[in-house]
């Protein structure tokens, strides 16, 4: 029989989900603007965005509540990174209204004649994302950890994209002012692509009680 | 099985002695087994919590540190203890001589109602043949002032014990024991009556008396226990499941029973 | 409805309390009754003289009970003196020491005792002392009285020293304190004004026996010159002079029964003075 503490840490996960899920959501309805030079979408990513800051206050004022009861062990994990997560999604949610600000400003023009791979680059970061979630909720320590290494692909995308546009310009100097948004954008998704690894990372904490930031043994799992 | 200090800055490690060495120690009372084989390892200057449900063992685990078990008359025990090396249940070790070393300070606070404030610190020494008034005085002061009682009591040490609040003479018991200045300090669940403000007096006082003393302590408070200890080991029907550092038990206990009795699925 | 059931309730009250104010009256009447007729009919003989004389020769007025009052007292110390250490020291054990099988067994003997009629005790100890003496004694009156007392005093003992909480014998023995001096210098020291209670109470019962008095210290006209002979007592002057034909004496019967009376009820106000409550602890 769930008690108390149990029905509000549930609470709290859905309310993660909920967020992730309207992340999500932000994120490919920014980059469908910017394919369909669809300004009235990219106007409303922006105004959603409010739902995803304000399910952060939501799920932060949670946390507080949660706190006092002095949860222990593995609630007390859960419940400090469920403030971490909520953060990068809100950032996640903020670069979504980044690329529909751009996707706005490049449709008020012609588009430039460049091929980039802009939506795998999404696709990649918004998977590695979902799959961090899953392994939130399946407590899927190994899953979590396979999310990591995909950043590097990401990032790798974002450098070559960058290269091509840079290119661009110097060939191209009338388009210098899109090919900056472009580059924007591109940016963004390295962004998403990062916050997407910290969940990753925190998900592990969760799983595994251990902090694997920042110390460069990502691909090795060590027994607890 | 040695614990170690870790030095974070120059990351090495010290072996340390152990104040009380308990090995298989398995209690029996008539043909109900409480205690099933621990062993475990009370590191000395430190606190260790003992934590678990009702009915776990931890108090008659406590007990059995100072042979208090065997006020019982149906009492049995097997296995060891060594306190810093010497083994309490040797044939010819008499418990009296164990508990002078081994001290213990109970869940309801119990001073002698016929005596003051005074005659209940020295109360343990005067029994046992001390006569010289100016020691007893002394260590009067020194327990009281251990026990974070002097400046409340010091007009009145004539007093009745009595007529002290319940922190207070939980806090004057506490005195009582240290005047003979024992090794190793045990302490069955000694907030659990009090207040919070009266508590947290307490639990100051365990964390400034730990440098001088060995410290166990039962509590079914683990908030407490995760506040006042260093160590924690939990006990769950007789037997020892877990033992860590307390912040590891509170953060990432191994053992999945332990995971459910701290998060609270249980007990 | 339930206005009817209230009323109900109300006519029960009072009944209630009615009941319980004359089963009172009840209690308390006998007591009065007895005061009253004491003093009416006995303070009139008390005077010095009846302290301090020894009684006449049969036929003549005046005269005293000093004797019989100091004979009281000297078989009650001996009696005391028998009963209370073996008395305590036996609810001691009972208490702290022993099996719970034995212990059972002595409890039970002691209970048997006490519930022994008091001329059985006279005729035992008649038996026992008065016969190897050849004669009656003083010292067989203290010696039935006090070993009436001991099973009173054993149980009263065993009973305030059960009331001693558990924890200060736990505290002591943690402290390293052995086992005996835990018993006598925490456990009995705490519990020691109920057992100077229950020994009060003995000695009070026991000042009024009679019947083994009949049959051991038999009583005296003079004063007693050692223990080994008879000896005057209060109960035993009341017995002789109420049954004889002289107003005279029957007046000093009745004095010395108020004398007597006095006597338990000083002893109890004093245990009532002693178990008062003289420090107020903070719970």
């Amino acid at each position: 029989m769930e008690n108390n503490s149990e029905v509000s840490l549930e609470m709290l996960k859905q309310k993660l989900l909920t967020m992730a899920s309207h992340a999500e959501t932000a994120v490919n309805e920014a980059l469908q603007a910017l394919q369909t030079r669809d300004t009235d979408l990219a106007l409303r990513v922006k105004e959603k965005d409010r739902v995803i800051d304000y399910l952060e206050v939501e799920i932060d004022d949670l946390v507080i509540q949660l706190l006092t009861r002095a949860p222990l062990a593995s609630n007390l994990r859960l419940v400090t990174i469920a403030m971490k997560i909520s953060q990068d999604l809100e950032r996640i949610g903020d670069e979504a209204t980044k690329i529909a600000k751009r996707a706005r400003d490049l449709a008020e023009e012609p588009p430039v004649k460049i091929v980039l791979d802009l939506p795998r680059m999404a696709r990649l970061a918004l998977d590695m994302l979902k799959d961090a979630l899953d392994a939130f909720v399946n407590r899927d320590s190994a899953a979590a950890r396979a999310v990591i290494p995909r950043d590097k692909e990401v990032d790798a995308l974002n450098k070559h994209i960058h290269n091509l546009l840079a290119q661009h310009m110097v060939e191209h100097t009338d388009t210098i002012a899109r090919c900056l948004h472009l580059m924007v954008v591109s940016k963004s998704l390295e962004r998403i692509a990062d916050h997407a690894t910290n969940v990753a990372e925190d998900v592990v904490y969760l799983c595994e009680a251990q902090d694997i930031r920042h110390t460069g043994m990502k691909s090795q799992p060590v027994l607890a | 099985m040695t614990s170690a200090t870790i030095n974070y800055e120059t990351m090495e490690q010290k072996p340390i002695t152990t104040a009380l060495a308990v090995r298989n120690l398995s209690v029996f009372f008539g043909t109900n087994q409480v205690l099933k084989s621990v062993s475990l390892d009370i590191a000395p200057r430190a606190v260790t919590a003992i934590i678990g449900p009702s009915g776990c063992g931890k108090s008659t685990f406590l007990r059995a540190l100072n042979r208090m078990h065997e006020l019982n008359p149906d009492a049995r025990m097997t296995g060891e203890i060594q306190l810093f090396g010497d083994d309490i249940y040797a044939r010819t070790v008499e418990p009296v001589v164990v508990r002078r070393r081994v001290g213990m300070v109970f869940q309801k606070s119990n001073p002698f109602p016929t005596m003051t404030i005074s005659e209940n610190v020295t109360v343990g020494l005067r029994l046992n043949g001390v006569r010289d008034k100016k020691l007893l005085a002394e260590r009067t002061e020194q327990s009281l002032r251990m026990a974070a009682l002097w400046d409340e009591v010091k007009d009145r040490l004539n007093t009745a014990a009595i007529s002290l609040s319940g922190g207070q003479q939980q806090r004057l018991c506490i005195a009582r024991a240290l005047a003979v200045q024992p090794e190793v300090l045990l302490m069955d669940e000694p907030a659990s009556a009090l207040d919070p403000l009266a508590t947290s007096k307490i639990e100051d006082l365990i964390l400034d008396l730990k440098k001088s003393y060995t410290i166990v302590i039962v509590t079914h408070n683990m908030q407490q226990a995760a506040r006042a200890s260093d160590f924690t080991a939990f006990f769950y029907l007789g037997e020892l499941v877990e033992f860590g550092t307390t912040t590891k038990i509170f953060t990432s206990p191994s053992q999945k029973r332990t995971e459910d009795y701290v998060t609270g699925r249980f007990g | 409805m339930i206005a009817a059931n209230h009323k109900a309730r109300q006519i029960k009250d009072v009944l209630m309390q009615v009941g319980a104010c004359v089963c009172a009256i009840l209690v308390v009447a006998p007591l009065v009754l007895i005061f009253y007729h004491l003093i009416k009919l006995g303070f009139s003989s008390i005077n010095w003289e009846f302290f301090t004389q020894l009684p006449k020769a049969v036929g003549e007025t005046g005269g005293g009970m000093g004797n019989a009052i100091v004979g009281t007292f000297i078989l009650l110390g001996q009696a005391a003196i028998i009963g209370v250490p073996v008395g305590v020291l036996g609810g001691v054990f009972l208490s702290e020491y022993g099996t719970p099988k034995f212990n059972w067994w002595l409890r039970f003997a002691a209970d048997i005792l006490n519930g022994v009629p008091s001329i059985v005790w006279g005729l035992v100890v008649y038996g026992l002392v008065v016969i190897p003496m050849h004669g009656f004694s003083a010292l067989a009156g203290g010696i039935v009285l006090g070993l009436m007392m001991i099973p009173l005093v054993m149980r009263t003992t065993e009973e305030v020293l059960h009331l001693v909480p558990a924890g200060y014998r736990e505290a002591a023995l943690a402290l390293g304190v052995s086992k005996w001096k835990t018993v006598l210098q925490i456990v009995v020291r705490t519990a020691l004004k109920g057992i100077v209670t229950g020994v009060l109470l003995a000695i009070a019962r026991v000042s009024g026996e009679t019947a083994p008095l009949l049959f051991t210290a038999l009583g005296n006209n003079t004063w007693a010159q050692n223990l080994k002979q008879p000896i005057a007592a209060l109960p035993l002057q009341i017995f002789n002079y109420a049954m004889s034909p002289y107003d005279d004496w029957h007046r000093q019967a009745w004095a010395a029964a108020l004398v007597l009376l006095l006597l338990v009820l000083f002893i109890n106000i004093g245990v009532r003075f002693l178990t008062r409550d003289r420090w107020k602890s903070k719970v």
